[in-house]
């Protein structure tokens, strides 16, 4: 177990810099999950704390001990590829000894650990085989127990599951909490699936763009998002968001074609945000009903448990998840209606939270469209 | 596209066959020759039916040309370029790909300007260092007056010399220093993902142990085809071996078979000559055969 500290870290690529100053905190035995779209330097950042990749500027510490210049191997930490990388003309069980091997652990020792991690992992069976021998499900098992058995203060995953089908996915996704649980050693995992995020995470590290957008628990994040890009990055289907205009009385959305008479919001009139709502806090209700917003519904997207209805507000897509069975005909009318509670604000410029409103609202009233 | 229709396949057949026969009728020819008697071998046309004098002959070569040390020096040099180029090419890209250090672009270009100057092109400088390995350092020496200085403190004339002429060494050592064996592994060495080289970094191997560990058993199809390659190429080497062995102990088989070609005046005894060609190619048919089992063991297995 150990805790790991990150402070004002950059990495360039020659003249580029893809992380632009990263500060995060991971407690000991804590499993944090890097969520980002693909090329936001998640494994970049993952493999500075590994030793693979230089640190361009700042630092990182392993249980306050500054990391920068010590090799991998020196750093404590086991690592879980997206391809596995398993030695193609190793047995498993070769596979995965062979960080005791370099490490000149006795065979006899080194029988007993591979055989012990085995059994976790259920891979027993399997230890004379070559990894081209084994499904893909296998090689992530072995690919674990390469990283298991060295027993590392830091487990650092990038994108394991990527490669697997979606029930495998899921099926692994448990073992990795599981195993969590049972080693309790600090977590790194890398991935741009937010299902995989939200389910694995104690906390959430949502990256964009080489920065940290938001930390928190999955929870919180998706609750109060720190900022549009992660408002409308974790969710699925994404939060609508509509541009609107602070006025005197409140704000006019879409273009002046409506108004949103909210309290007071304290910003100068005239200042452009972004008002989101998420598609599982609308509520859809009968067209004219006093209050409701008129919308025309486009498509309708049968989940089973529930359905997505996409509608067109004015011009601006919206979407609405509701698990009443309703079928509303594509180009019927209907009317929205949600808690002013549940709006969030954003700077139009910046993308930042704005919080102004919760300070000014006692208690939720309905928002009047 | 496969299409496999009876007349199809009847014709690839017939090329295919065409081919082979284009291919070994040399052979067999050479076969017939060695197994005629002198009267037989020189009739026109010569017959194509064997002759009885086979294993005659091929006595007769094996004394007159005395091929049993020949194919021994041939055989301790063909196995030394090959072992050579597989480790020296081995060593050389792994350096080249894995490693980041000053002049690396400069090295892998001069390695690669060898590949457009064979032997053959540079055979009088390398025969000059052959013949003396130290004469470029005498001459450098000789130039900065080091020599001189050193002469006038010790009383001492410096005069460097070390000979490699009529020496295994002096045989090998050329012709392993060429570039090809390192482009081969260049090229497979990059097809071996990052991820396996991190997961040795992040498994605690350090550079030589992934070396030893990892590239080389993944190589080993790489190495085989090689060394094979090698073999055949250094066993069929002539103008080399003829320029620097001027002592009959060192001389190789090769370059011996001339012993067994009639000169003008003497006797056409080509049976003899054909045996001795037959000898000669033996060996390197056998290493071919044996490899190969390799090469299709490397093929059928496919790794990854
Ligand atoms: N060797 C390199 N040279 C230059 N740029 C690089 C190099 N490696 C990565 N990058 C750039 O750095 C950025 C971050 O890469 P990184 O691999 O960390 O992305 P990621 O968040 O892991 O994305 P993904 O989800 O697709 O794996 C990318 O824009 C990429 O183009
Ligand atoms: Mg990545």
């Amino acid at each position: 177990m150990a805790s790991i500290t990150i402070r004002g870290v950059k990495k360039n690529y020659a003249k580029t810099q893809v992380v632009h100053g990263v500060d995060l905190d991971f407690a000991s035995g804590e499993f944090v999950v890097i969520l980002g779209p693909s090329g936001c330097g998640k494994s970049t950042l993952l493999r500075m704390i590994a030793g693979l990749e230089e640190i361009s500027e700042g630092t990182i510490a392993i249980d306050n001990t500054v990391v920068n210049k010590l090799e991998p191997r020196e750093r404590g930490c086991a690592m879980v590829f997206q391809n596995y990388a398993l030695y193609p003309h190793m047995s498993v069980a070769q596979n995965i000894g062979y960080s005791l091997k370099v490490a000149g652990v006795a065979a006899a020792e080194r029988t007993q650990r591979i055989q012990a991690v085995a059994r976790v992992l259920e891979l027993e069976h399997l230890l004379d085989r070559k990894p081209m021998a084994l499904s893909g499900g296998q090689r992530q098992r072995v690919a674990m127990g390469r990283a298991m058995i060295r027993e590392p203060k830091v487990f650092l995953f990038d994108e394991p599951l990527s490669n697997l089908d979606a029930k495998l996915r899921v099926q692994m996704r448990s073992e990795i909490r599981k195993l969590h649980r049972r080693l309790s050693a600090t977590s790194v995992f890398v991935t741009h699936d937010q299902v995989e995020a939200m389910t694995l995470a104690d906390r959430l590290v949502v990256m964009n763009g080489g920065r940290v957008e938001q930390v928190g628990t999955p929870a919180e994040v998706y609750s109060r998002p720190a900022s549009r890009f992660v408002a409308t990055f974790v969710g699925a289907p994404a939060m609508n968001m509509l541009e609107g205009t602070v006025t005197l009385d409140g704000l006019s959305l879409l273009g002046d074609s409506r108004k949103l008479n909210v309290s007071r919001t304290g910003l100068p009139v005239g200042s452009k945000i972004a008002v989101g709502i998420r598609p599982e806090a609308v509520r859809m209700v009968a067209p004219g009903t006093p209050g409701a917003l008129a919308a025309t519904v486009d498509l309708i997207e049968e989940l089973g448990a529930g359905r997505v209805i996409y509608v067109d507000l004015d011009g601006a897509p919206f979407s609405v998840v509701t698990s009443e069975i309703v079928h509303p005909e594509p180009g019927s009318t209907v009317g929205l209606q949600f808690a002013e509670s549940d709006l969030h604000f954003f700077s139009s410029e910046s993308g930042a939270r704005l919080d102004v409103f919760k300070a000014s609202v006692p208690e939720p009233a309905p928002a009047i469209l | 596209m496969v299409e496999r229709t009876p007349i199809l396949n009847f014709f690839t057949h017939l090329i295919l066959f065409v081919g082979f026969v284009f291919c070994v009728a040399p052979f067999v020819i050479v076969a017939i020759a060695a197994s005629h008697n002198l009267k037989d071998v020189n009739d026109v046309p010569m017959s194509m039916l064997p002759g009885s004098d086979f294993w005659i002959n091929i006595k007769t070569a094996w004394t007159t040309a005395d091929l049993g040390p020949k194919l021994l020096n041939s055989f301790i040099m063909a196995f030394g370029v090959a072992a050579g180029k597989v480790i020296v090419s081995a060593l050389t890209a792994f350096s080249i790909v894995y490693f980041r250090y000053p002049g690396r672009m400069l090295i892998f270009w001069l390695i690669f300007i060898t590949l457009m100057l064979p032997l053959e092109v540079r055979i009088v400088p390398t025969y000059a260092v052959v013949a003396n390995v130290l004469e470029p350092y005498q001459t450098i020496m000789d130039l900065t007056g080091l020599s001189w200085l050193i002469e006038k403190i010790s009383g001492v004339q410096v005069s460097l010399s070390l000979g490699l002429l009529n020496s295994y060494s002096g045989l090998i050592l050329p012709l392993v220093a060429t570039a090809t064996g390192t482009f081969l592994y260049r090229q497979f060495f990059l097809t071996v993902p990052d991820e396996l080289t991190e997961a040795a970094r992040m498994d605690g191997a350090g550079a030589l142990r992934f070396f030893v560990d990892i590239l080389l058993p993944l190589s080993r199809n790489n190495m085989a085809a090689l060394g094979t390659i090698m073999f055949l190429w250094a066993w069929n080497q002539y103008l080399w071996p003829l320029l620097i062995t001027t002592d009959q102990s060192h001389a190789m088989a090769v370059t011996e078979l001339k012993q067994l070609i009639p000169n003008v005046g003497g006797a056409p005894e080509w049976h003899i000559a054909m045996a001795g060609t037959l000898i000669v190619m033996l060996p390197p048919l056998i290493v071919v055969v044996l490899m190969q089992r390799w090469f299709v063991r490397g093929l059928i297995a496919t790794e990854k």
